[in-house]
């Protein structure tokens, strides 16, 4: 209840704030426009359909994309970490990779794919990749010993031994590495969109910036927050929240 | 050490070339407890005395330690364990006591010697020798039954089949209600008896037992030595179980084998033929647990020589 309020009385307050600034007219309308414009611009882009299609396109790239990079992720961080050889060379390797903004993928995405679907996908991969590979070598690592030994004790061992044991054991240690790997790999793909028609988000965006209509672009922006937040409650969140459950851990906010 | 002993020739069906006067002593004993195993414990000791289900032959392990220096763990280990024998190994801590347990599990692999389980030599690991350990590791991911069924799951068990043996085996270890419960909702004792269930539901022939009740409390402790002894003399399970405690190990055991410091090797080897059920505080345990102590504290001081460079040797009292 209380929390609500609390939700409640910030939001009215950034909204207050908004209509605030808007109507002073500090600046002009078409650069900061009010909210109830942008509400506008909202309803009009789902009652033509280009937000529907919008939405579409980018999550089934966004899915695909990070399924991929969820799979590759887990073989890769379970190799790092559990070869020597691997983690001494390829595990330096994949921090230094981490500084490098995945958009920086692109123009090599575009020589090797062309302008398609592949190259944005190709960049989303990039994007995630590296969050779920560390990630999965690190809960490897933090992953109590004892569950191997008792897993390949009962009689568990190779594809058995990792689907059975090696990975829902380490799901408490690479659930934040596979939120941030989503995160990632979400922003990827707003900004490789950007780059080219693509029907996705990220151009609506950039058209609204074509066609000098603020308005939509706000609204753009707060339907891309909108579904990073939403997915970050509805798939991660109560995967936490059933990991907490079924391991006894406290819940940590 | 005080001997008991019984003419059972009056009562039981024994060939009459058969000489095993040590096993049986304790397993009548089991009788008092109102249940009787021996007509399905009886035949394997019987026609086949001299075969034993567990042997341990010139066990050598050494390893490399962070300073590079190549360190002996164990030291040419030789052992006996007869089918339905329940062999306890006390030693000071740091004397390789598990580390041997997870040789014969097939975690680990000996530098030399040979772990041989019914005359085979142990090629990794394998259902037929389940490893229970201290800290019970149980798979908190699964709910208590589906722990008790996951070495009959790898093994392809059908699902019928799966559900009847858990049920069976939760109840043997009187958990029946809980199958639904997630592990950390249940008592460190009742988690304990959840893994004696998982290990036992691959009907393995050996028991491997790493101080399984040695972060419990005193009463569960009492409850869970009962309870094993029970679900040993019913299912008729060669046990090995590892223990730092003395009169543990004089209560459960056949045989208490005792192990040295760094290198382990076995130092003696004490037959316990107090009747069953023993009680940790029956003067007869404690008699028996004065004379392996005595022993056992040569090499606690010695560990704590080599562990705390103690240049005079401390006294030490071992409680049991």
């Amino acid at each position: 209840m209380k929390r609500a309020a609390r939700f409640f009385i910030f939001y009215a307050g950034l909204f207050g704030l908004w209509t605030l600034l808007a109507e002073l007219k500090i600046w002009p309308p078409y650069l900061f426009p009010p909210p109830w414009s942008v509400g506008q611009a909202l309803y009009e882009g789902f009652k033509d359909h280009t937000y529907w299609i919008a939405i579409y396109v980018s999550m089934q790239r966004v899915l695909i994309g990070y399924l991929i990079s969820v799979v590759l992720g887990m073989v890769l961080g379970l190799g790092v970490a559990s070869n020597k050889f691997l983690e001494e060379t390829m595990g330096g390797l994949l921090v230094s990779l981490q500084s490098l903004p995945s958009i920086c993928w692109w123009p090599l995405a575009l020589l090797w794919f062309g302008l398609n679907q592949n190259a944005i996908l190709f960049v989303v991969i990039m994007g995630s990749l590296l969050s779920v590979t560390l990630a999965m070598e690190d809960g490897r690592k933090q992953m109590p010993k004892i569950f191997g030994m008792a897993g390949r004790n009962l009689g568990a061992s190779g594809f058995k031994l990792f689907w059975y044991v090696l990975l829902p054991a380490s799901l408490p240690f690479i659930v934040s590495g596979l939120k941030q790997g989503w995160a990632f790999a979400w922003r990827s793909l707003i900004t490789a969109e950007m780059l080219y028609l693509s029907l996705g988000l990220g151009q609506v965006l950039m058209m609204g910036r074509d066609l000098n209509d603020m308005s939509a672009v706000l609204a753009v922006m707060i339907l891309i927050i909108a579904i990073g937040y939403v997915v970050d409650g509805l798939v991660f969140k109560s995967m936490e929240r059933r990991l907490q459950h079924k391991w006894g851990l406290t819940s940590a906010s | 050490m005080s001997t008991n002993t019984h003419d059972f020739s009056s009562q039981l069906p024994i060939p009459g070339d058969y000489a095993e006067p040590v096993l049986v002593p304790a397993r009548t004993d089991v009788k008092r407890t109102g249940k009787n195993p021996l007509t399905s414990v009886l035949p394997a000791h019987t026609f086949a005395p001299q075969a034993s289900k567990v042997g341990l032959k010139d066990i050598c392990l050494s390893y490399k330690t962070q300073t590079g220096e190549r360190l002996l763990a164990l030291d040419h280990i030789n052992l006996q364990v007869k089918p339905g024998e329940f062999v306890c190994i006390v030693g000071p801590s740091g004397c390789g006591k598990s580390t041997l347990l997870h040789l014969i599990a097939g975690l680990h692999q000996q530098t030399s010697g040979q772990v041989l389980v019914d005359g085979r030599p142990v090629q990794g690991t394998g259902t037929d020798r389940i490893l229970i350990f201290q800290e019970h590791g149980l798979f908190p991911w699964l709910k208590v039954g589906e722990n008790v069924e996951f070495g009959m799951k790898m093994k392809g068990v059908s699902k019928a089949e799966r559900e009847e043996k858990t049920a069976y085996y939760l109840r043997l270890v009187h958990l029946g209600k809980f199958k639904d419960s997630y592990i950390h909702q249940l008592s460190g004792g009742m988690r304990q008896r959840v893994a004696i269930a998982r290990a036992l539901a691959t009907e393995p022939d050996v028991l491997l037992m790493d101080e399984p009740f040695a972060a419990l409390d005193a009463q569960t402790r009492d409850l869970l030595h009962d309870e094993l002894e029970r679900i040993w003399s019913e299912t008729g399970r060669t046990i090995i179980f590892v223990t730092h405690n003395v009169r543990e190990a004089i209560r459960l055991g056949d045989r208490v084998v005792l192990l040295t410091f760094r290198p382990g090797r076995v130092k003696s080897e004490f037959p316990v033929d107090l009747p069953r059920p023993r009680v940790l505080e029956d003067v007869d345990v404690a008699r028996a647990a004065r004379e392996i102590l005595d022993e056992l504290r040569e090499e606690i001081n010695r560990s704590l020589e080599a562990e705390y460079n103690v240049g005079t040797k401390p006294r030490v009292e071992v409680g049991a």
